[in-house]
């Protein structure tokens, strides 16, 4: 006989109910993008469509669709370049540390908690004066997409290269102060450099840190509102959580198009999240520091 | 005749390594040399901004002393600030750091389908805050979502304003962002319950210890410093909550969901009071540094004597 412990049913009850709570918005996000214009009825809203409409879908996408490629010239450029610079940073930093080199890594790291308030009014200036170089320079036409100037997504990517400093340099920091000091002295003895360390022991089993890199920083780009709205002020160049937000703060929009909308600018991410969430979560972990 | 004598050993890696070293600083340097400016020299800059009488669109960087900030603390709209922010940020700590244990612990019983609950649990820590803030706003609106399910449940005496009633106003949002955190703090117990050994628990049980005390005297001690990270990941982004409260709310009726990041957002690039607008960014850094300073001092250090 199977004897049931009431303390389990206690446990799945509860798993359920909160796995409940943290779907209920996506359940709602689902029904409502996929209903009409004429079904969306504030009293019917918890129930599912009668017919699957995919006008809402097909609006938004219409709406979104320019910021979607404009967050995709924005994301993938700036992820790059920042995990490059990490797993650099964080070599020199685990196996060519030099007199303050802890110091400098305390100072890089609190460069990851600023308020970025705290830097906004200097950002927007220096990129300005960037225009205005660029400008003075002559900088021909077909060159002026990557002068990373104010309003531009060059200029964002610079940006999020920037201020990624910090945590990528922390993950592949921690990562490779795994890989033990012998290998790498080893290596020195048998007549390896700075590059060939890196080229030879470092980067061959450099991959996992970058997956975790590469996902974490391709997310947060991909969802960061704060540096994208005071960045780009033209429609034309903004990223799509600025042009959701917009979408959404119309009141004229339905709410099935607002819906439809959320949900596709969420989409990239959460199908990363799905295929790969193990790196995420090591991404998530490694952010807390000594989590 | 003797082949030529190789140099001794260590003078040559001596003289080879400190090439190499050379090499390691310059590599580092143009980051180094990023976050000096950008973090380090912007930073003054907005405090010397925030020290000036720059009001519109030309820059005027006299020195006005700390006028702005006397103003500043005399705003309504400000102190209304501190307030939401205050309210925000012990709501949110607490109600993520219970909900993030108590599934911890939950997941921690050895259930079936762990990975799907997990997955489940931290899956909104994938989308941003914009489109939790979206969504949330739907369903919070007061006549529908929400309000509509209990109505409907028989719950209805959990009817709420939401964010429309000045009374809850930030409470709303604490609400929404509960929704997209709480599972990264799940994640933080998980990995630290599973860092700690079984013996340790069954030796507590072989002495007659209940389950609840084992929670309360072995577990909850040895997570500490999985807590205090907590606090400091949380704490830091609930001082500069701006997405969330920006799609879903904006500043609220009386300000009632007003925060200083969305205060500064507006003060400075919609309103043009630059100055006014740094010295609110300077009190962010303050309370933001207030928190994370000594914690980034205290795990370098402690990470220095292992």
């Amino acid at each position: 006989m199977i004897r049931v412990r009431p303390s389990r049913v206690a446990i799945y009850l509860l798993l359920i109910l909160f796995a409940a709570f943290y779907l209920m918005p996506i359940y709602v996000l689902l029904i409502t993008g996929l209903k009409s214009f004429a079904e969306v009825n504030l009293a019917t809203m918890w129930q599912l469509p009668k017919n699957i409409h995919l006008d809402g879908f097909v609006k938004a996408y219409e709406a979104l669709s320019p910021n979607l490629q404009n967050s995709i010239k924005l994301a993938i450029p700036a992820t790059l370049l920042s995990a490059m610079l990490g797993s650099l940073n964080g070599y020199v930093l685990s196996k060519w540390r030099f007199r303050g080199s802890d110091a400098l890594f305390t100072l890089l790291l609190f460069g990851m908690f600023i308020p970025y308030q705290s830097i906004l009014i200097p950002l927007v200036q220096t990129l300005q004066e960037i225009n205005r170089l660029a400008n003075e320079l002559h900088v021909p036409a077909f060159l002026s997409g990557i002068v990373p100037g104010y309003g531009s997504i060059a200029g964002l990517v610079l940006v999020h290269v920037v201020y990624g400093i910090p945590i990528t340099t922390l993950i592949f920091r921690n990562y490779y102060a795994t890989v033990p000091g012998e290998l790498v002295e080893a290596a020195r003895i048998d007549g390896a450099g700075f590059f060939g360390i890196y080229r030879h022991i470092l980067f061959p089993i450099s991959m996992p840190g970058f997956v975790v890199v590469i996902i974490w920083q391709f997310t947060s780009i991909w969802n960061e509102f704060l540096f994208a709205v005071t960045v780009t002020s033209k429609p034309v160049t903004q990223p799509i959580t600025v042009a959701l937000n917009n979408l959404a703060g119309s009141y004229i929009v339905e709410w099935n198009v607002q819906m439809a909308g959320a949900l596709i600018a969420a989409l990239p991410t959460l199908l990363i999240y799905i295929l790969l969430g193990r790196f995420f979560i090591r991404g998530l972990l490694a952010g807390a520091l000594k989590g | 005749m003797l082949p030529p004598c190789p140099p001794p050993l260590g003078v040559a890696m001596r003289r080879y390594r400190l090439g190499d070293r050379l090499i390691a600083i310059l590599m580092i340097l143009p980051s180094a040399l990023a976050i000096g400016l950008f973090v380090y020299g912007f930073i003054g800059w907005t405090a010397w901004v925030s020290l000036s009488n720059w009001d519109g669109l030309r820059p005027d960087l006299s020195f006005a002393g700390l006028r702005n900030f006397q103003r500043l603390f005399t705003l309504p709209r400000f102190q209304k600030d501190l307030e939401n922010t205050l309210v925000f940020t012990v709501l949110f700590l607490a109600a993520c750091l219970v909900i993030g244990f108590l599934l911890a612990v939950l997941l921690d019983q050895r259930v079936r389908g762990e990975n799907l609950f997990r997955s489940i649990f931290l899956f909104p820590m994938a989308v941003s805050f914009i489109v939790t803030g979206v969504v949330w706003r739907w369903l919070m609106a007061p006549t529908t979502g929400l309000n509509l399910l209990f109505d409907q449940l028989g719950l209805g005496f959990l009817k709420s304003g939401w964010y429309t009633d000045p009374n809850v106003g930030i409470k709303a949002v604490v609400i929404a962002a509960t929704w997209q955190m709480s599972g990264f703090v799940m994640a933080l117990y998980l990995a630290g319950l599973r860092g700690i050994p079984e013996e340790l628990r069954e030796a507590a049980r072989v002495d007659g210890a209940s389950e609840f005390q084992i929670y309360r005297h072995i577990v909850l001690p040895l997570l500490q410093p999985i807590t205090l990270s907590a606090v400091i990941i949380l704490g830091h982004i609930s001082l500069k909550i701006f997405d969330l409260t920006a799609a879903m709310t904006k500043q609220g009726p009386a300000f009632s969901t007003d925060v200083p990041a969305y205060f500064m957002f507006e003060t400075t690039f919609q309103g043009d009071h630059y100055a006014q607008g740094a010295s609110i960014a300077i009190v962010m850094l303050i309370m933001v540094s207030v928190l994370v300073v000594p914690y980034l001092r205290y795990s370098i250090r402690t990470e220095a004597q292992v």
